[in-house]
C-alpha cells in the first residue's frame, strides 16, 4: 500500500509540473504581444457603446490584473496564478460582461461528454478489431477493415468531419448538420431532449471516431502480433486450452494493458480533434467556442480557455495514470 | 520392412515412437530461399515409465524435435517426411484432425518449458491456469475439481496459498514446481520437459529434479528430457540419445553411454565434465556445429572428428545397433555400420544386414 | 543503407506505393517553380472555370488557376512540414540520446520534462498564440514552435532504443576493445538508430501537417502565402460548397489525403522492417 501512495505523491509532482510548464508557457505567449492588449481591448469593447463608465473602468481594472500590463512581470505572473486557482478569467470581450468562466462552464459538458464517448468508444472498438486482427492475421475481413481503419488514420480530422458533414447532412441530409440539440428546443430532462442531443451528437463523435480507431487499431495489432509468441501463450496453447479462452484471457487481457498508458499520452491529441469537430458541426463545446473567441479578438475568453485545456487535459492523464495500477496485477504497487 | 505403416505403435510397450521424422525451415525472404534441416531423419522410441534424456549443444535441433513430437509446429517450420506415432492415438499424429489433437493436449502428452519465468499468464492468478489447463479433461464438477488440485499440491509437497496468488509473485524455483505439478495433474502418459532447471540456481535444480523423479516413477509416465546439461542426464535418465547438427548419433541406456561412449562426439562430451581431482587439461573440439541450411556431405561430425575417414566424407553412417540397448551412427565404431539413405528409411536396411 | 531502400521497393508493397505517391506529389510541388502566375495574386483567370483542358483544375472564386496554386500549396506545405520535423528530429535526437546514455538523474528530470510535453494540449497554445501575433506570426515563427513542442513522443522511442543498444553485449565489447564512445555511436548503434529516426521523420511530417491545415483552415495562419489549408480557408471564405464549385475544395483535399497516406506508407513500412519478428512472420508466409 505504501508504494502506491508514493506512486500517487510522484503524479501528484508530475501533474503540478505539467500545469506549472503550460501554463507558464500561456503566460509567455501573452506577453509576446507587441500592442497594449488593455486599451486594445477597452476599445474593442466600447466600440459597441453598450456598456457603461463605470463597467468600462471594472473592465479596464480586471483586464489590467489579468494581463498586468506596466507592473512588474513577477507581480503579474504571481496574480495570474492566483486568478487562475479561482477560475476568475474576468468578464467575456464578445459577451460582455458574462463572465469568461460562465461562458466555458456552458460549453464544458458538451465537449466532455463528446470526447469521453468517442474517446472511449474508438479506444474500445480499435483495440478489439486490432487485437482480433492481430491473432487472426490470415482473415481477410479482419485484413480489410484494418486498411480501411488505417487509411483514414492520417486523414486529419478536419477533412473526416467535413466529408461527413457534406455526405450525410447536403448529400443526403439526414442527420443535422449543426448545433448541440434542436434550435428551438427548450434545453431540460426531457426524453425529446436527450434525443434531440443524441441525434446531433451522432455526426461529431462518428468523425471522431473514424479517424481515432485506426492508431488504436494499429497499436493493438502489433502488441497482440508479440504477445502471440510470448512464452505463455504458447504454453497454453501447447496445453490445448480452448481458442476463445487463449484470445481473450492470455492474449488481450495482456495486451490491453498497454493500451490504457497509451490513451494517456494520447488525450492532449484527442483533444485537439475535438476542438476542429466541433466548429465544423457547430457543436457547443469550447472547442467551437475557442474558434469564435479568436474571430471576436476575445482575449480573456481565449486565455481561459487555453488554461482550462491545459488543466483538464492533465488532470484526465493524471487520472488514468493513478487507476492503471489498480487495474493491472502484474504491477506492485497495490497488494 | 522397407515402408513403415502409418499407424499405431509398433510396439506395444512403446509410447511414443518417430520414424525418419525430418522437419525443416522454409523461408523465402526478400528473394532468398533457405531451408534449414534442423531435425534431418531421426527414428526413435520412448517405452512405458522410462525418461528419455537428449542431449546435445545449442542449435543441434532439440527444440526443434521436441516441437515436431509435439505438432508445435508453426511456419516457417514444417514437417517434410516421416512418422510421428503415440500409443494413444491411431495413426500418425500429424493425421489427426486439430480437434482431436487439441483434446489429447494435456491429458495424455504434456510439457514442462524452460524459462519458468514467463511460461504462466502474469494475469491470471494459479489456480485459473489449473483450471484452464485442465478442468475439461478431469470431468470433475467445479468444486470436486478444486479438491483434486489441492489434494495434488499437498502430495508434491507445495503449499495451497500458491493457487490463489500471480506468477510474479513466486520465485523462480517455486514457478517450475508449479509447472511440474501442472504437467502431473492429469497423470499423462508422456511428459515432454525442454531445460526444466537449466535457469535456476544449483541447489533449486537438485530439488526440483528430485521432484521431477518422484512424480515420474509415482504417476507411471514416460518422460523426454531435454538438455544440453549431462550431469543432469546422469542423475535423472533411463536412457540416452545424442544429438548432432539434426540427427541422432548415439542412443542408448545412460550408463552404458556414459561408462563406454561409441561415437567420438559422445565421448568428446563426456570426456569434457569435469571430475574433482582430475588436473588433465582438456581439448576443445575445432571448428563449430556445421550450418544447418548447408549442412556437409556424409557424416555431418567428419570436418570436427579426430577419427574421421575417407568414408565419412562422402556417406551417412545410419544408426546401427551396435550392443544390448546402444545404437551409434558411425563408420569409426565398427565395420557393421554401414552409408545410410539419405532420402530413406536406413535404419531399415541396415538392421536386414546386419542380420 | 541504398540496399535497404532497394530492399524495401522491391519487395514490400506498401514502402514501394508510398514512394511512388510521394514521388507523384513531389513532381507537382517541383511544377511549382514553373508557373505562370505569381503564387499571391489574385483575379488573374476567368472565375469559378470548372476544370478542363484550359484550366486543369478549374479557376476559383478569387480568380486564380487552381492547378497551379496547388503546386506552391502543395511545395509551402511540403517545406513547413519538411522543416518541423527536421527540426524536432534533432531536438528528439538530442534529448533521447543523453537520457538513454547518461541515466540516472538526468534521465528522469529529462524524461520529466518530456512528459510535460506529451500531455500538454498544443493546440490551444497555438492558437493563442496566433491570437497575440496575429499578423506577425509567419510560417518560420509557427515551424519553430511547432518543433519546439513536438520533439517529446519521439524523444521517448529514440532513449528507449538507447538503453536497449547500451544494454547490449555488444556495446560492452565494443567498450572492451578500446572503442571510444563517440565511434560507438555513430558505426555501432547509429545504423539501429537511423530507420527509426527515418520513420519518425515521416510520422513527425503528417503530424505537423495536420496541424498546419486544422490551422489555416480556421484562418489562424498567415493566409495569404498558398497552402492547403489556406486553400480550403478561402474557399470556405466564399461558400465554395454553397455555389457549386466543387473543385475548389476536392484538389485540395485529395491531394492532401494523397500526401498523408504517402508519408504514412513510408513510414509504417521502414517500421515494419526494423521489427524483428514482423520480418520473421514475412518470412514464413511468403
Amino acid at each position: 500500500m505504501r508504494s502506491y501512495v508514493i506512486y500517487v505523491g510522484k503524479r501528484v509532482l508530475q501533474f503540478a509540473l505539467v500545469v506549472f510548464v503550460g501554463i507558464s508557457i500561456t503566460f509567455l505567449i501573452t506577453h509576446l504581444t507587441p500592442i497594449d492588449p488593455v486599451e486594445h481591448s477597452v476599445a474593442q469593447v466600447s466600440a459597441f457603446g453598450f456598456s457603461s463608465p463605470e463597467s468600462i473602468e471594472l473592465l479596464r481594472q480586471s483586464l489590467r490584473e489579468l494581463y498586468g500590463v506596466g507592473d512588474n512581470l513577477w507581480e503579474e505572473y504571481l496574480i495570474f496564478w492566483q486568478r487562475l486557482a479561482m477560475l476568475d478569467f474576468g468578464p467575456s470581450l464578445s459577451a460582455f460582461p458574462t463572465p469568461v468562466s460562465e461562458l466555458i462552464g456552458r460549453a464544458i459538458p458538451w465537449t466532455i461528454g463528446l470526447l469521453t464517448v468517442s474517446t472511449i468508444l474508438s479506444w474500445f472498438i480499435g483495440n478489439v478489431i486490432g487485437g482480433l486482427a492481430g491473432y487472426y492475421n490470415r482473415n481477410r475481413i479482419l485484413r480489410i477493415i484494418g486498411m480501411i481503419m488505417m487509411g483514414l488514420h492520417p486523414v486529419p480530422y478536419y477533412i473526416v468531419a467535413f466529408v461527413l458533414l457534406i455526405v450525410f447532412t447536403f448529400m443526403l441530409p439526414i442527420l443535422p448538420s449543426s448545433g448541440g440539440y434542436e434550435m428551438n428546443m427548450n434545453p431540460g430532462w426531457t426524453f425529446q431532449f436527450f434525443g434531440s442531443v443524441l441525434l446531433h451528437s451522432i455526426l461529431p463523435a462518428f468523425s471522431l471516431i473514424l479517424v481515432g480507431v485506426g492508431s488504436w487499431f494499429m497499436g493493438m495489432r502489433a502488441l497482440v502480433s508479440n504477445i502471440v509468441t510470448d512464452d505463455y501463450v504458447t504454453y497454453a496453447s501447447l496445453a490445448g486450452v480452448p481458442e476463445r479462452r487463449l484470445v481473450t484471457s492470455y492474449v488481450m487481457r495482456n495486451a490491453f494493458l498497454p493500451q490504457i498508458t497509451g490513451l494517456a499520452m494520447s488525450i492532449g491529441a484527442i483533444f485537439n480533434g475535438a476542438v476542429i469537430t466541433e466548429q465544423v458541426f457547430g457543436y457547443p463545446g469550447i472547442g467551437r467556442l475557442l474558434v469564435e473567441a479568436v474571430h471576436a479578438a476575445d482575449y480573456s475568453l481565449v486565455l481561459g480557455i487555453t488554461s482550462i485545456a491545459i488543466i483538464a487535459v492533465s488532470a484526465a492523464v493524471f487520472i488514468i495514470d493513478i487507476i492503471y495500477p489498480l487495474i493491472d496485477p502484474r504491477v506492485q504497487v497495490s497488494q | 520392412m522397407a515402408q513403415m505403416p502409418a499407424s499405431s505403435v509398433q510396439d506395444s510397450s512403446h509410447v511414443l515412437e518417430t520414424h525418419d521424422l525430418r522437419a525443416h525451415y522454409r523461408m523465402k525472404y526478400f528473394g532468398i530461399d533457405r531451408e534449414v534441416r534442423a531435425v534431418d531423419g531421426i527414428s526413435m522410441h520412448v517405452r512405458k515409465n522410462e525418461v528419455y534424456g537428449i542431449a546435445g549443444e545449442s542449435s543441434c535441433g532439440k527444440t526443434t524435435f521436441i516441437k515436431a513430437i509435439a505438432a508445435a509446429i508453426r511456419p516457417p517450420l514444417e514437417i517434410v517426411a516421416g512418422h510421428v506415432n503415440y500409443s494413444f492415438i491411431k495413426g500418425d499424429l500429424y493425421a489427426m484432425p486439430a480437434a482431436d489433437r487439441s483434446a489429447i493436449r494435456w491429458r495424455h502428452l504434456s510439457y514442462i518449458l524452460q524459462g519458468s519465468m514467463n511460461v504462466l499468464n502474469p494475469v491470471r492468478r494459479i489456480h485459473k491456469t489449473f483450471e484452464d489447463f485442465a478442468f475439461r479433461h478431469m470431468h470433475l464438477g467445479r468444486a470436486e475439481f478444486d479438491q483434486a488440485v489441492k489434494h495434488h499440491l499437498e502430495r508434491l509437497r507445495l503449499p495451497a496459498e500458491i493457487l490463489r496468488a500471480y506468477p510474479h509473485e513466486l520465485s523462480g524455483g517455486m514457478r517450475q514446481r508449479v509447472c511440474i505439478a501442472l504437467a502431473t495433474l492429469c497423470k499423462p502418459e508422456i511428459i515432454i520437459a525442454d531445460e526444466p532447471t537449466t535457469a535456476l540456481d544449483v541447489v533449486v535444480q537438485k530439488d526440483v529434479l528430485a521432484m521431477i523423479r518422484e512424480t515420474q516413477s509415482g504417476f507411471g509416465s514416460s518422460m523426454i528430457f531435454v538438455t544440453h546439461d549431462l550431469t543432469v542426464h546422469a542423475n535423472v535418465t533411463d536412457r540416452l540419445g545424442i544429438m548432432y547438427a539434426g540427427r541422432l548419433v548415439e542412443e542408448g541406456r545412460t550408463a552404458d553411454v556414459f561408462a563406454n561412449p561409441m561415437h567420438p562426439y559422445t565421448a568428446h562430451l563426456i570426456a569434457s565434465l569435469p571430475k574433482i581431482g582430475d588436473t588433465q587439461s582438456r581439448n576443445a573440439l575445432s571448428g563449430s556445429p556445421p550450418n544447418l541450411a548447408d549442412p556437409p556431405k556424409g557424416c555431418r561430425f567428419h570436418p570436427r572428428c579426430p577419427l574421421a575417414m575417407e568414408i565419412c566424407r562422402y556417406e551417412n553412417p545410419a544408426l546401427t545397433t551396435l550392443a544390448e540397448d546402444h545404437r551409434v551412427a558411425c563408420f569409426a565404431a565398427s565395420t557393421k555400420v554401414q552409408p545410410a539413405n539419405d532420402e530413406g528409411s536406413g535404419e531399415a536396411k541396415t538392421l536386414e544386414m546386419a542380420r | 543503407m541504398i540496399a535497404v531502400f532497394r530492399d524495401l521497393f522491391r519487395y514490400n508493397g506498401e514502402f514501394a506505393i508510398g514512394f511512388m505517391i510521394m514521388v507523384i506529389i513531389l513532381g507537382i510541388a517541383a511544377a511549382s517553380f514553373f508557373s505562370p502566375y505569381e503564387p499571391i495574386d489574385s483575379y488573374l483567370v476567368a472565375l469559378d472555370a470548372p476544370p478542363s483542358t484550359e484550366y486543369l483544375f478549374g479557376t476559383n472564386s478569387r480568380g486564380q488557376d487552381i492547378f497551379w496554386q496547388l503546386t506552391f500549396a502543395i511545395r509551402n506545405t511540403l517545406a513547413f512540414g519538411f522543416i518541423v520535423a527536421l527540426i524536432s528530429r534533432i531536438l528528439s535526437l538530442a534529448i533521447g540520446l543523453v537520457s538513454g546514455y547518461v541515466g540516472g538523474a538526468v534521465d528522469r528530470i529529462l524524461m520529466s520534462i518530456n512528459d510535460t510535453f506529451i500531455v500538454i494540449p498544443l493546440f490551444p497554445l497555438l492558437v493563442l498564440l496566433y491570437f497575440v501575433l496575429r499578423d506577425d506570426m509567419t510560417w518560420f515563427v509557427l515551424a519553430l514552435v511547432m518543433a519546439g513542442l513536438g520533439w517529446a513522443y519521439d524523444a521517448r522511442l529514440i532513449r528507449s532504443v538507447m538503453i536497449s543498444l547500451r544494454t547490449r553485449e555488444f556495446t560492452n565489447t565494443s567498450v572492451f576493445s578500446g572503442m571510444s564512445m563517440p565511434s560507438i555511436v555513430t558505426q555501432e548503434h547509429l545504423p539501429y538508430v537511423l530507420p527509426i529516426v527515418f520513420s519518425t521523420f515521416m510520422n513527425n511530417m503528417n503530424w505537423s501537417i495536420g496541424l498546419e491545415v486544422t490551422l489555416a483552415v480556421l484562418g489562424f495562419t498567415d493566409v495569404d502565402t498558398p497552402t492547403i489549408g489556406g486553400m480550403i480557408f478561402w474557399a470556405n471564405q466564399h461558400s465554395a460548397m454553397v455555389s457549386g464549385i466543387w473543385w475548389w475544395y476536392f484538389f485540395p483535399t485529395l491531394f492532401v489525403t494523397l500526401t498523408f497516406i504517402g508519408l504514412f506508407l513510408l513510414s509504417i513500412s521502414m517500421n515494419e522492417y526494423i521489427d524483428p519478428r514482423s520480418r520473421l512472420d514475412r518470412m514464413g508466409n511468403s
